[in-house]
């Protein structure tokens, strides 16, 4: 129950990947660059509710790297390349806080998530709780990302990388129930989709996908 | 008896520096050239070039003054003082007592130093350049050192490095998030301290996009061999430091015998032979960043070591 | 001791009265500043006594009798009366040195009153005495800031400075007022430690005494006049100024908080000390990277030590208030060593630019260049100061900078997470500060003594000699051996970390030749770093220059120069790189969010034959407040004022009869139980 022995650190290590490249996600300026990251991390979120899943012996967290796996390091970024090789899309982010002050953000957030998760889960487990603290950081890093990035495809990154954040959470508590996690992630998987159709539209409408080009257009609706 | 030993292992281990600096930068460029499908220099190359300019008188400009002739000199000292502190096959030696990370930090500080010096002083535009593209970067990657040298102080209770690798060495750590992230930070500034892509291109002919190379244009003959043999040894430094903290096993405990020396001296050996190897490959693997990202690339370094020591505060109030 | 220290204060008065008359011929001006020179050296030698031996007290028949004037050393007033010695004798140097016929009395009768100003603050032991000093201080400066007066810029910063120092004189009035509200036999130490504050009348003490002494030692945001008033004092004021006054106002600062405010804090308290220290750590630093003169760039530099000093004090008070002596004394040692280190490269690295000033006429470094040829001398003096500057092995700057990240490291022991965190980015910070003042002395070394001159005033510049050579020998040969020795220092400051941090506990691990940290013994040995580097480097040098010796002199490479016009001939300075040039990576990277630094290019339209335009530049966004919003809400508030006038009679005597009932009303409030 302690540093030193493998199957815990190897738990944090892969959560602490993820909150890495969540980081990654923030630093990133080209749209292609943003969309791999996210697929390195959905492949290393695979990898960490494998672990869970060998730890804690659950069969169900194998299908939960399984779905996350083909869902969030294959499918979704094979998709969006193809969205950003259709329209011809800008290869720039184009961030509306600059990068530096992103990261800055990103860093004050994570000890946000610190100082909240210590005093609410007081008397649990020392490595639940520091688990808790990465995912919630990395949930924290995923809205960062949403509200601070002006291209669409960027915004719903930052949503799937939120969703990455809570089912890392998931994993790491033995015991959930696999119903929960996948409704979860069927939830999101919708919005995903739908955001998809709105970007096709959008990019079809106006060429590109800059989400602040709609404000010049609200009212126009019938 | 453990001066003794103390003694003779802190010259074999001066003496190793010495021979294995250039060579390393060697093989560093036949390993990048021939992943890039070239057949590239012999590894002894450095060597053979440094031999050569030695027995060369410089040229110095008609206006340089004492800085130019005295700089090579302090930063050879320097960076030979550096690469004597940080123990390569065995702990324990002569100098161990006042090997200290803040210590070998100030100390490249004065490095870099009498270079921007030297690099200023003939009054030429690419010296003033290089100077202060080289104080600014370092203003950077300063703290992102410090803050790993926080992060090895927690767990070790002391920036004294040989204390450091011991107490790593015995293992109790385990694999930590905070080490993680102090591993990145710390390969960002040994990226950014070595001039290596993608801050800086080591090869490069083009003045305007040169950091390191701008501030030793004017030199040349035994001043050239000196600034080349300065970089070799920030480099074998570097790469001794990381392999020393994050893979210190191996290294011979303090007060054993020879067997222990040569054993610890293979390990070494490949430690290094695989550092270069990852060296050449990222740096083949990447471009050479704009100048103005690098401030970007630095900063994240910083911040992700804040983030590892604050991790690292929460383990340690909890266990 | 004491009492030869107040017939000092004594000399000093007799001094400054007989100046008109002594002015008028070169002798009597020099008799002047031979006098405050002897008197430094008493300061300095009752600085050592007053750290060896007892601590003693002394009362003087001045005053209102239950409040009689009372002067006293103790180990804390002797750490700064050293300092102030030590930066004395070197400013009189360098100003008897530079005597050359009369002087104007504006400059000499005000020079005596300002160390005798000095040294009552430190040897004040009441709060009267200690406010009489601090004014004395500030008023005798502002005579000297304002001796150019001809010039606009100079009467702006005489000004400023006035603005700033009446400001802080009514904070630190206000504070001993809370602070002997509740002792009712006079100002005086002994009676205002038996009964120290709490509560909200603490935090309005502290409040008054970060205002009153934190506006005089230059933190963030009472910062803005300090770099354009020591700049515009003499050379050797301004030195003065920047080594002694700062530390001056610092110990008030470490007076009233440590000592007088009662034996514990409460743990805010430091971080306030440490935040306000790192801003003002950064803010000078990066501002020292980008300034164009050479006193002003100096000038931020100070801000930079001083916000290092805070930030050790801070950390000290934190460490107090959780109950760690031995750290606690690790910070203040810290700080007490970087303040006397800092005093001594800081008059350097002043009386360098003065001598530099007096050489080629020139402040702006863009008129400045290739003086190590011409003033070889001043050259290498400067190089050690602006090396300690930049926190380098083995001098002095290192030391103290080296204690300061160690007690930083160990900070996380405190145990709080905020803080802990706080701690860390603090750690960061701090190593930030230190390598933009490592950046900003290359840059004022590079550009002012290496290279090429700028003009011809550089190219025919005169070196020093005599006392003035002197001068700068002094503090350039104690920041050598200051930083050879740091341990020595420590265990001389021993008594004064006492008087600070309460029962020393880990003082002991402070040796003597080497520095070591008690938690965890990391240690710093100075003397085997700078011999091992001789030993080294000569060993290099020795074996290279066999092969080969000698050298070749050649034209400069650097891709071919062309051949410099006729006008200029030791070369064109436009093709070496300029003030603005240098600061320019830092000034992008930093300056855009932290000092609104802009960058401006015009081009014009094609055919026109106007050339294209840069215009890069930046300012400081608490003076562009003080010059902007402040000013419209003073003039609104005068228009509404104004009104005032018009009342009645009827509406005039209504108004005092308010004033009366709403004073009665706090009374009733105050009164109730």
């Amino acid at each position: 129950m302690s540093f030193g022995q493998l199957p815990y650190d190897l738990a944090h290590l892969f959560g602490g990947a993820v909150l890495l490249l969540s980081f990654v996600l923030l630093y990133q300026r080209r749209i292609s660059a943003v969309i791999n990251a996210f697929a390195t991390q959905g492949a290393l979120l695979a990898l960490a509710a494998a672990w869970q899943g060998y730890v804690q012996g659950a069969m169900g967290l194998y299908v939960t790297a399984a779905i996350a796996f083909g869902a969030k390091a294959v499918l979704i970024p094979l998709a969006l390349h193809r969205l950003v090789r259709r329209f011809n899309l800008q290869r720039g982010v184009d961030p509306a806080l600059g990068i530096g002050a992103s990261m800055i953000a990103g860093v004050a957030f994570a000890g946000f998530a610190l100082l909240v998760v210590l005093p609410a889960t007081a008397g649990q487990r020392a490595l639940a709780r520091e688990d808790l603290a990465l995912a919630l950081s990395v949930v924290l890093l995923g809205g960062l990302m949403m509200i601070t990035r002006r291209n669409l495809i960027s915004q719903v990154i930052g949503l799937l990388s939120l969703e990455n954040g809570l089912i890392l959470a998931a994993v790491g508590v033995a015991g959930m129930p696999l119903v929960m996690e996948l409704s979860t992630a069927a939830l999101v998987l919708m919005l995903a989709v739908i955001a998809g159709v709105f970007a096709l539209q959008m990019g079809e409408s106006f060429q590109s996908l800059d989400t602040e080009s709609l404000d010049t257009h609200r009212g126009e609706g019938e | 008896m453990s001066i003794l030993t103390g003694l003779v292992t802190q010259l074999l281990h001066l003496a190793l520096i010495l021979a294995l600096a250039p060579v390393l930068t060697g093989c560093v460029r036949w390993l990048k050239a021939r992943l890039m499908g070239r057949r590239g220099p012999h590894p002894l190359q450095p060597w053979r070039d440094l031999l050569k300019l030695v027995k060369k008188r410089p040229v110095l400009a008609e206006n340089a003054s004492i800085i130019s002739r005295a700089a090579p000199y302090v930063a050879v000292g320097v960076a030979l003082l550096a690469a004597a502190l940080v123990p390569s096959f065995a702990r324990g030696m002569l100098l161990a007592p006042f090997a200290d990370l803040l210590l070998i930090a100030g100390l490249l500080a004065l490095g870099r130093f009498a270079m921007a010096l030297a690099g200023m002083d003939v009054g030429t535009s690419f010296g003033g350049l290089g100077a202060t593209r080289e104080m600014a970067f370092a203003a950077l990657a300063e703290p992102a050192l410090v803050l790993a040298a926080l992060i090895f102080a927690i767990l070790a209770g002391t920036t004294h490095l040989d204390v450091i690798i011991g107490i790593f060495q015995e293992g109790a750590l385990g694999l930590r998030v905070s080490l993680g992230f102090a591993a990145v930070a710390l390969l960002a500034v040994a990226v950014a301290e070595n001039a290596r892509i993608p801050v800086d291109n080591p090869a490069t002919h083009l003045e305007l996009t040169m950091v390191h190379e701008a501030m030793i244009l004017e030199a040349s003959g035994r001043h050239l061999a000196l600034w080349d043999f300065q970089a070799s040894f920030r480099l074998t430094l570097w790469l001794a430091l990381l392999a020393a903290v994050f893979l210190p096993f191996g290294m011979a405990a303090p007060g054993a015998g020879p067997v222990a020396w040569v054993l610890g001296l293979g390990v070494f050996i490949a430690k290094m032979a695989a550092l270069a190897f990852a060296l050449a490959v990222f740096e083949s693997a990447i471009a050479k960043m704009r100048l103005f990202r690098v401030p970007e690339f630095l900063g994240a370094a910083l911040l992700l070591g804040l983030l590892g020591a604050v991790f690292l505060f929460v383990s340690t109030g909890l266990s | 001791m004491l009492i030869a220290l107040a017939l000092t204060l004594v000399v000093l008065a007799m001094l400054s009265l007989a100046a008109p008359l002594l002015a008028r011929a070169a002798l009597g001006v020099r008799v002047v500043y031979a006098g405050t020179a002897c008197v430094s050296l008493v300061f300095a030698a009752g600085g050592i006594a007053g750290l060896v031996s007892a601590a003693e007290a002394l009362a003087l028949p001045f005053g209102p009798p239950w409040g009689a004037m009372r002067l006293a050393l103790d180990p804390l007033s002797a750490w700064f009366l050293l300092i102030l010695g030590l930066s004395g004798i070197a400013a009189s140097a360098f100003a008897f040195g530079h005597v050359a016929g009369t002087e104007a009395p504006r400059l000499l009768v005000p020079y005596p009153l300002f160390l005798a100003g000095m040294a009552l603050t430190l040897l004040a032991a009441d709060g009267f005495t200690l406010v009489l000093g601090f004014e004395l201080m500030s008023f005798a400066s502002w005579v000297l800031v304002a001796h150019e007066h001809e010039n606009a810029e100079n009467r702006r910063a005489a000004r400023l400075y006035l603005g700033f120092a009446a400001l802080g004189g009514a904070a630190l009035i206000l504070c001993f007022g809370l602070l002997a509200a509740g002792v009712y036999a006079g100002a005086g130490f002994a009676a205002l430690r038996a009964a120290p504050p709490d509560g909200l009348r603490a935090l309005a003490i502290l409040l008054l005494v970060v205002i009153g002494a934190g506006s005089k030692a230059g933190l963030v945001p009472l910062h803005v006049w300090l770099p354009l008033a020591h700049p515009a004092a003499p050379s050797h004021v301004g030195a003065l100024m920047s080594a002694a006054m700062t530390k001056a106002a610092l110990y008030v600062l470490a007076r009233v908080i440590f000592d007088l405010a009662g034996p514990a804090q409460p743990l805010f308290w430091g971080a306030v000390l440490m935040v306000l220290g790192l801003a003002s750590a950064i803010m000078g630093a990066l501002r020292a990277a980008l300034e164009e003169d050479t006193k002003t760039l100096l000038a931020c530099s100070t801000i930079e030590n001083i916000g290092l000093i805070t930030l050790g004090l801070g950390l000290a008070l934190a460490f107090r208030a959780a109950d760690l002596g031995a750290l606690a004394a690790v910070a203040a040692g810290a700080a007490l060593l970087h303040a006397l280190n800092h005093a001594m490269f800081k008059t350097l690295l002043f009386l360098g630019a003065g001598e530099v000033l007096y050489g080629t006429a020139s402040r702006r470094m863009d008129r400045l260049g290739g003086l190590i040829k011409a003033m070889p001398w001043t050259a290498g003096l400067v190089l050690l100061g602006a090396a300690a500057a930049a926190a380098l092995p083995p001098l002095s700057g290192f030391a103290s900078e080296w204690l300061l990240l160690q007690a930083l490291i160990a900070a996380w022991r405190v145990g709080d997470l905020a803080f802990q965190i706080g701690a860390a980015a603090a750690t960061a910070l701090a190593a930030l500060a230190v390598a933009l003042a490592a950046t900003a002395m290359l840059r004022f070394y590079g550009l002012v003594f290496l290279g090429r001159p700028r003009s011809p005033r550089a190219a025919g510049a005169t070196e020093i000699s005599g006392v003035a050579r002197g001068a700068l020998i002094l503090p350039a040969a104690l920041t050598v051996m200051f930083g050879l020795t740091p341990g020595f220092l420590l265990e001389l400051a021993a008594p004064a970390l006492r008087l600070l941090t309460g029962a020393g506990a880990g003082l002991s691990a402070l040796g003597g030749v080497t520095m070591t940290v008690s938690e965890g013994g990391a240690g710093y040995a100075p003397m085997i770093v700078f011999g091992l580097l001789l030993l080294l480097g000569g060993g290099v040098a020795w074996f290279a220059r066999r092969q080969a010796p000698g050298i070749v002199r050649g034209p400069a490479w650097d891709c071919g120069f062309i051949a410099p016009p006729h006008h200029l001939p030791f070369g064109d300075p436009a093709t070496q790189v300029s003030a603005a040039g240098m600061a320019q990576p830092l000034r992008r990277m930093l300056g855009k969010t932290l000092l609104a630094a802009r960058e401006k290019v015009e081009v014009p339209p094609p055919g026109d034959t106007e050339p294209a335009r840069l215009q890069a530049g930046f300012h400081d966004p608490v003076l562009a407040l003080i010059a902007g919003p402040l000013p419209r809400a003073r003039d609104r508030l005068t228009v509404l004022a104004e009104r005032l006038r018009d009342f009645s009679l009827r509406q005039c005597l209504g108004l005092g009869f308010t004033v009366l009932l709403a004073l009665m009303a706090l009374l009733i409030l105050l009164e109730r139980p």
